[in-house]
């Protein structure tokens, strides 16, 4: 039993193999230039860490309490009366194996995806760029397997993430996975195209990736507070302590609580905690009076931090914001979703897999993770659930005005997240975690499905021009006289008819879209349902704002079906535009599967919530959903309301020409408000960045060089300093020590008179007096020593 | 301490000594024989000093490989050497960047190169003893005589203000020096012996505002040294001037060298001023850290943006050592060796390109990754180690001095109920993102892109010489980030021994 556990480092270990195999080899490996060696490699990879995945879901299923498997000792200090004691142990429970399971299982889908569309899209680049034939090849093999390292990099860094039994492993894939996502959307940092404002499109990627780094970074700030601040109270990061002397500070001193040592396993604390853990909607009306001064919400345990001491629900309360201010980041949540939409620089299968699928959700797994802590601070947990809704629609608005079919997906994820976000404030994880996984099938999809279609335009634009000779001869001629101008292949105001060009990818895509807009009975509808009605039970504000979010959901995505797949094509790329590979396609087909079967794994019916009672091993204060016919009447006639309403707008009369206004536009400024969505970046750039410009050189330029540097330091003490040095060394030159220290006081003295004559020359003679009077000390101790 | 002669630190005092005899020995013409030598010399420093790692560190805060011999009787002064936990790392890390600096200058230096690898091998002792000495008085023997090779090494083959920034260099560290003398001299006198374990914890009958005194007098020279805002004036002028080898050094070991003092010094001599003037220290210290993210950002010049960012790295190994407790003191040893690889590693790598172009000006650049994939990938390792990536060495030294100040009882005041440590620690922690965002932004301007300028077309990537150079530290940069452990084990017995030496501080009500 244990046995198949011990296998879990391996999940970690296997994929960095893969990247030290992709960083040193992985040119060497691509002889031509249609190898694929490194993607294929990179996706036995991933498919290895899935097939350890699955062995784990075998070993939980007999063993549903999981286990934990060390493996370093990271930091071991002792402090006082705590142990800063943080080790590297997995932690195999039902919650992660199910985070495992998305993780790899989309992961390797994507993998299989990228082995073609890199290869195309390494191609398409060179072409553009006016590669000679062995200069393609050189970027091919360089950019290739650099493409593959990154991910496998990726896809450990998420194992580390989401196995470890502790916040700071956990903090260590959380920065990362932020690493991997900084340089794949920073992937193609060299593009020489200049864009329509100047700048070069490599400096444009490269400073997307940077915004998506320093946001994250802001989140990571309230990370480490959060971390800082468990630490001194629970005594440890290890999650079954925490969770374990949490549960007992309620009722008990923190001293006394702090000898609680869990084995690791979770609810091992259960016998003390009562039934009443499984009504969450009498906790959460109890906890509404509770932090207004009632008695269930406030604990009033002292805590001792520095050198005084906080009552316990100021300290949980500042946990678990600190905590979201990292989930906020990671998850992209408002205040810092502003760098998911320009993560979409990055190749489409990194947008799929890591910006929708699953890196993003991490502060969703994250919160979940921290289910006991949220629950003893209720002011937090509602807090979360508001940026969550706040979130999910003010990102669905945007969506609808969006062109870029991309973008629209983009704000369609943040959205999403903010679905889930909501969700576990509410406290309802297991509705979370159900529509992580789902969104994680649809999601992948649909953007796995934009990418198909961006380069089924870019084949329609560009024409074969991979056809076995060098771009040299063909450039000029063949290749752009034939095929028209370029055009944006990501505007969707481009596309058109794209579904008789396109089947696989269209239909599957049509999944994808009715998933994601909660059409019964595909995955979206469940997860999403279950969502709502959490938020239908605890908080009507929330139910609200979450329904309008969804019917904005269903309108975008209608609006985006029939600008792309449905009318006539709008240009000659898309009149041209065909249908991608197998390796692409394939993965399309597999997760438009899943996206339809995806409800099967929490069905709201009793003796079929499969995933409900398999969260309920590790997710202490999770609760199993039920059904609620009006609540799922109502959101599928929203939904299919919408869908209708799209259908009049956008599909009943399809425009035939890439340049005519929206029909959306007649909304006039409201249009143009989504459409610059809501001016964040402006206003953003306006309060933090410029100002941090303007301080920066402000405090470099004037403060530190003018005015500390060169007024202060050179004009003013530098004179003081040689007056002042004459003075003091009097006193000393006259004897309170013997003739060593005259030596070197002299030294001062002599030094600081003749450098205000001569700037230069005498210091050195002094100085080296000084080298030979230590040196003959030197050489008389071993000399001494030689000789005694 | 016990009457005998510490043979074996001699022995490694010695040897770069020896390798100085002989390159001095070497007529000028024979500059491979010299490099050689000086690659011999250090190397065998640094095989030797390895040596040190035997003694049970784990168990016992006591001195190893220690001894003492009388120098002056007459006035209480000895020769007196000794390592412990919170002298080994430093030691090593000397040792180590002795012939990386040597192997980084192969072709940098081609001007007087016989005095040039003399005074750096004589440096190396020079700094070994500094780390080494257990006398106050040798100590500032050898802290004075780093000065003077230092000196030259900006002085002659620096750039093209070098003559000020040499200048400027000595008498700013000469300025300090003067008063920690005149706290030295008194110390000896009062106590009747030079020798600092035995003056460590003695009654010697003076005041608390003396000690405080005598506190400021040593605080102000490590101060200048490390430097702590606002004494930083000298640094940039220093760094910017200093060849390859001498800002590797500078930024490696002698700013190590006062934070060091603060550690072996400050806080085990006067333990109730240490804890007076923690708080102003840790003001100091933020304030550094976020003004020399700040500054950094604002630079064109790559080695000016590398020079401030050690006063922003600095600030975090202050404010460690002024939570004064284990964990903050411990991590701050560790980032004073994370910062000499990193930043040492920076130095090397801005020195890589400067040789290959001829300017640090970063509007010159753009696209190197394309020209020079090996060595921007390495860069890359690097420049995330010095922004405290997890994994990475930076990482670990991060965060157990946050963790540590965060709850630390050493910084006093409260404000709205909040106390000072979390405070602090929390500006502290805005110093992550400023760091993000200038290296990040220094990484964008100099690799990222395609490529602009021409004559950046034909670089030739890094060669194997640098490669070896840099090597040794960037294993220590993962080997440190992913498995820390061990580092930390080795101070833990001193550190514990220089916590609980500490009065019990007063509790807040």
């Amino acid at each position: 039993m244990q046995g198949l556990f011990s296998l879990i480092p391996l999940i970690v270990i296997i994929p960095f193999a893969g990247v030290l195999i992709n960083a040193f080899f992985g040119r060497l490996l691509m002889p031509a230039q249609s190898s694929k060696a490194p993607g294929v490699i990179a996706s036995i990879i991933a498919g290895t860490a899935f097939a350890i995945a699955v062995l784990m879901l075998f070993a939980l299923m007999s063993h549903p309490e999981g286990t934990e498997v060390p493996f370093l000792t990271l930091l071991n200090i002792e402090v006082g009366k705590h142990v800063l004691f943080v080790p590297w142990t997995f932690k195999v429970d039902t919650l992660s194996s199910v985070m495992m399971l998305v993780v790899t299982g989309v992961g390797t889908l994507i993998h299989i995806y990228a082995i073609g569309y890199m290869d195309y899209d390494v191609d398409v680049k060179a072409h553009e760029w006016g590669l000679s034939v062995a200069d393609t090849l050189d970027l091919k093999r360089r950019r290739y397997s650099r493409f593959f390292t990154y991910l496998n990099l990726f896809l450990g860094s998420m194992l580390i993430l989401v196995t470890g039994n502790n916040y700071l492993m956990m903090f260590v894939g959380w920065e990362l996975v932020g690493l991997c996502s900084f340089l794949l959307i920073g992937f193609w940092y060299d593009d020489p195209h200049r864009q329509a404002n100047g700048v070069f499109k490599g400096i444009e990627n490269a400073a997307a990736a940077q915004k998506a780094f320093i946001a994250n970074r802001v989140g990571d700030f309230g990370m480490l507070l959060a971390i800082f601040l468990i630490f001194w109270t629970f005594g440890s990061l290890e999650f079954g302590n925490v969770f374990a002397r949490a549960e007992c500070m309620k009722e008990s001193s923190q001293a006394e609580c702090l000898t609680i040592t869990t084995t690791g396993l979770p609810r091992s604390d259960a016998s003390e905690e009562p039934e009443d853990t499984v009504k969450p909607a009498a906790e959460a009306a109890e906890a509404e009076s509770g932090h207004e001064g009632g008695e269930a919400g406030i604990f009033t345990t002292p805590i001792e931090l520095g050198p005084g001491t906080l009552p316990l629900t100021a300290i949980v309360t500042a946990i678990t914001l600190f905590l979201l201010l990292g989930a906020t980041g990671k998850s992209a949540q408002i205040p810092l979703f502003v760098w998911l939409p320009d993560a979409m620089a990055g190749p489409t299968p990194v947008s799929a897999l890591i910006h929708a699928a699953t890196m993003v959700t991490a502060g969703v797994y994250m919160i979940t993770r921290s289910n006991v802590l949220y629950h003893m601070a209720p002011f937090s947990a509602d807090f979360v659930a508001y940026v969550g809704a706040a979130t999910a629609l003010v990102a669905a608005t945007i969506a609808v005005a969006q062109f870029d079919i991309k973008k629209v997906l983009a704000y369609s994820t943040i959205s999403q997240l903010g679905f889930m976000i909501a969700a576990v404030g509410l406290g309802g994880y297991i509705a979370g975690i159900f529509h992580l996984a789902t969104h994680a099938f649809f999601k992948a999809l649909l953007f796995k499905g934009s990418g198909s279609v961006i380069q089924g335009m870019e084949r329609g634009m560009l024409g074969d021009f991979r056809g076995g000779h060098g771009h040299d001869e063909q450039h000029g001629h063949e290749g752009h006289d034939e095929h028209h101008a370029h055009v944006d292949p990501q505007d969707m105001r481009n596309m058109g008819g794209m579904l008789r060009k396109m089947p696989l990818t269209g239909w599957t895509y049509i999944i994808g879209a009715l998933a994601l807009a909660g059409i019964f009975p595909l995955a979206g509808f469940w997860s999403k349902d279950e969502i709502l009605l959490d938020a239908f039970k605890e908080n009507t504000v929330i139910y609200i704002v979450l329904s309008a979010a969804a019917v904005m959901t269903a309108f975008y995505m209608t609006r985006q079906i029939f600008m792309v797949f449905f009318g006539k094509p709008r240009t000659p790329a898309a009149e041209h535009a065909s249908e991608s590979p197998a390796t692409m396609t394939a993965p399309l087909v597999v997760l438009a599967s899943l996206s339809v079967l995806g409800g099967l794994m929490n069905l709201p019916f009793d003796g079929f919530h499969q995933l409900g009672y398999w969260l309920e091993h590790s997710v202490q204060y999770a609760h199993v959903g039920s059904f609620n016919i009006t609540v799922a009447l109502i959101s599928t006639a929203l939904a299919v309301g919408a869908i209708l309403l799209g259908w009049l707008v956008y599909g009943r009369r399809p425009s035939t020409d890439p340049n005519a206004a929206d029909p959306l536009a007649v909304a006039g400024p409201v249009f143009t408000f989504l459409n610059r969505k809501w001016y964040v970046d402006e206003l953003y750039f306006a309060v933090f960045i410029q100002p941090y410009h303007a301080i920066g050189n402000y405090l470099a330029n004037v403060v530190d060089w003018n005015f500390w540097h060169n007024f202060v330091h050179d004009s003013i003490i530098a004179e003081a300093f040689r007056a002042w040095a004459v003075i003091l060394s009097k006193p000393i030159d006259q004897g309170v020590v013997d003739g060593a220290v005259n030596g070197i006081a002299s030294l001062v003295n002599g030094t600081s008179r003749e450098v205000r004559r001569t700037q230069t020359g005498y210091v050195r003679n002094y100085a080296l007096l000084v080298v030979a009077g230590v040196v003959a000390i030197m050489v008389f101790l071993v000399v001494r020593f030689l000789i005694s | 301490m016990e009457t005998v002669f510490p043979t074996f630190l001699t022995v490694l005092l010695a040897i770069p000594v020896v390798g100085f005899l002989v390159i001095i020995l070497t007529p000028r013409t024979q500059e491979n024989f010299i490099k050689w030598t000086a690659v011999f010399f250090t190397l065998v420093t640094f095989v030797v000093s390895l040596a040190l790692l035997s003694a049970p560190y784990q168990s016992s805060s006591e001195l190893f490989f220690a001894g003492a011999i009388p120098w002056i009787p007459t006035a209480g002064i000895s020769y007196a050497l000794g390592v412990d936990g919170l002298s080994l790392w430093l030691v090593l890390l000397t040792t180590l960047l002795g012939p990386i600096v040597v192997i980084s200058s192969w072709t940098a230096v081609e001007e007087r190169v016989k005095e040039y690898y003399a005074f750096l091998v004589l440096l190396e002792t020079a700094m070994l003893g500094v780390f080494l000495a257990q006398d106050m008085f040798l100590f500032y023997v050898f802290w004075e005589f780093t000065l003077v090779p230092m000196y030259f090494l900006i002085g002659i083959w620096g750039g093209s203000n070098r003559q000020y920034a040499s200048i400027k260099f000595f008498l700013y560290t000469k300025a300090g020096s003067i008063l920690m003398l005149l706290a030295i001299l008194f110390l000896g006198i009062k106590g009747g012996t030079f020798l600092l374990p035995d003056l460590i914890g003695m009654d010697l009958g003076i005041g608390t505002n003396a000690a405080r005194w005598l506190f400021l007098g040593f605080a102000i020279a490590f101060a200048i040294k490390v430097p702590i805002w606002p004494l930083h004036s000298w640094l940039p002028d220093a760094h910017v001037e200093a060849p390859t080898a001498g800002s590797v050094i500078l930024a490696g070991v002698l700013l190590k060298m006062g934070t060091y003092g603060f550690v072996r010094f400050n806080i085990p001599l006067f333990p109730e001023a240490s804890q007076f003037f923690a708080p102003a220290i840790a003001v100091l210290a933020v304030i550094g850290i976020i003004y020399g993210a700040w500054v950094s950002f604002a630079q064109t010049d790559v080695k000016k943006l590398v020079a401030y960012s050690s006063v922003s790295h600095l600030g975090f190994v202050m404010l460690g050592l002024f939570a004064l407790n284990e964990i903050g003191i411990q991590g701050a040893i560790l980032q004073m060796v994370n910062h000499g690889l990193s930043t040492g590693a920076l130095f090397l790598m801005v020195g890589m390109i400067y040789e290959r172009r001829h300017t640090r000006d970063m509007a010159q650049f753009g696209g190197i990754w394309q020209v020079m994939p090996v060595y921007s990938a390495l860069m890359l390792i690097v420049t995330l180690s010095s922004m405290g990536l997890p994994g990475l060495n930076g990482f670990v030294g991060e965060f157990t001095i946050l963790m540590g100040a965060f709850n630390s009882s050493a910084f006093g005041f409260q404000l709205a109920g909040i106390p000072g440590s979390v405070l602090l620690t929390a500006l502290s922690t805005l110093g992550v993102i400023g760091a993000a965002i200038y290296l990040l932004t220094m990484f964008q301007k100099v690799f990222l892109g395609p490529v602009t300028v021409e004559a950046n077309r034909s670089l030739k990537d890094i060669s194997a010489r640098e490669l070896v150079s840099l090597l040794p530290l960037l294993v220590l940069i993962f080997w440190i980030g992913i498995f820390p452990s061990p580092f930390f084990n080795v101070m833990t017995a001193s550190v514990q021994a220089l916590v609980h030496a500490l009065p019990a501080m007063a509790v807040l009500p």
